[in-house]
């Protein structure tokens, strides 16, 4: 399991480090599309932008389906989902101790103040 | 930016932002309305940072902190209810600058961090930085902290429900 999911976790990285893999994402994000409209929009030949999209379907954050003559590409959110999801909960984590940091922060500097004024006398 | 500068009669909250820089490496970023010395101290004294390390969100109690923050000296915390203890060795430390340490809990090869404090006008932008042995170890530190914030999140509830009543001002 663990397995699995680390290759899931390599995949999906592998995927999104790609500043055009990550445009196709974002165009997908408004509306399905052909991989012919894909490569019009990315000025990309037809092989090129198979080739994205095979990386990300690979990845899970696509689907295709072929109808008549047509490939049509859909996002496949689910596996980005469970990635973003870890690292909203570790900010999350994160940005709880560092709301508690604030007021210890907070409470040195006064004190500093206070003492400062005291030490300098 | 400079609109910002002194104009908030009350201190926003400042973003914390986590962002995996590659496929070993994460980093957190936040910056704090005071000096880096206060700061860095507030990392370094065990009294502390025992006050901000364990936040109430996550259902657990700090039992001890144990810092002897100089290069080649070591930390220990040590959690209840379950005695989970993490542990690691200072690399190093720069007084208001800079912290490095290991995180040898998980044996060898267990990822570094590094702790940065930069001051700009009073201000300190914090930048911790974790590398990761390899892009694997990252990725089932991820899921499985993905994990244990599930758990904690789940006893948090209980205890949410357990302490409702009876809360008490110290």
């Amino acid at each position: 399991m663990v397995q699995y999911a680390r290759t899931r976790f390599d995949a999906s990285f592998a995927a999104l480090s790609d500043a055009t893999r990550r445009g196709v994402l974002e165009q997908l994000g408004r509306a399905d599309a052909s991989i012919t409209d894909l490569a019009d929009k990315f000025d990309m030949t037809l092989t090129g932008m198979k080739k994205h999209v095979g990386i990300l379907e690979q990845a899970g954050l696509v689907t295709t389906a072929k109808v008549g003559r047509v490939r049509t590409c859909r996002l496949g959110l689910r596996r980005l989902d469970e990635e973003a999801a870890w690292i909203e909960r570790y900010r999350q984590l994160w940005d709880a101790r560092f709301d508690e940091l604030d007021k210890v922060v907070e409470e040195l500097k006064r004190k500093e103040k206070v003492d400062g004024r005291k030490k300098r006398e | 930016m400079d609109a910002r500068r002194e104009s908030e009669p009350t201190p926003m909250k400042n973003r914390t932002t986590v962002e995996r820089k590659s496929e070993r490496e994460l980093v957190v970023t936040r910056t704090f309305n005071g000096p880096a010395r206060i700061v860095f101290e507030a990392w370094t004294r065990p009294e502390l940072f025992k006050q901000w390390w364990v936040p109430k969100s996550m259902g657990m109690v700090l039992r001890s902190c144990e810092m002897d923050v100089r290069v080649g000296g070591t930390y220990r915390l040590e959690f209840e209810p379950d005695a989970m203890a993490f542990f690691g060795t200072y690399l190093e430390v720069t007084p208001h600058s800079r912290l490095v340490w290991t995180n040898d809990e998980g044996g060898e090869g267990g990822p570094v961090t590094t702790v940065t404090f930069e001051e700009k006008r009073g201000k300190t932008l914090l930048v911790m930085h974790e590398l990761y042995s390899s892009k694997e170890a990252l990725d089932a530190a991820g899921t499985g902290a993905a994990d244990a914030m599930v758990e904690t999140f789940a006893q948090l509830d209980e205890l949410l429900l357990t302490l409702g009543a009876s809360v008490g001002r110290s």
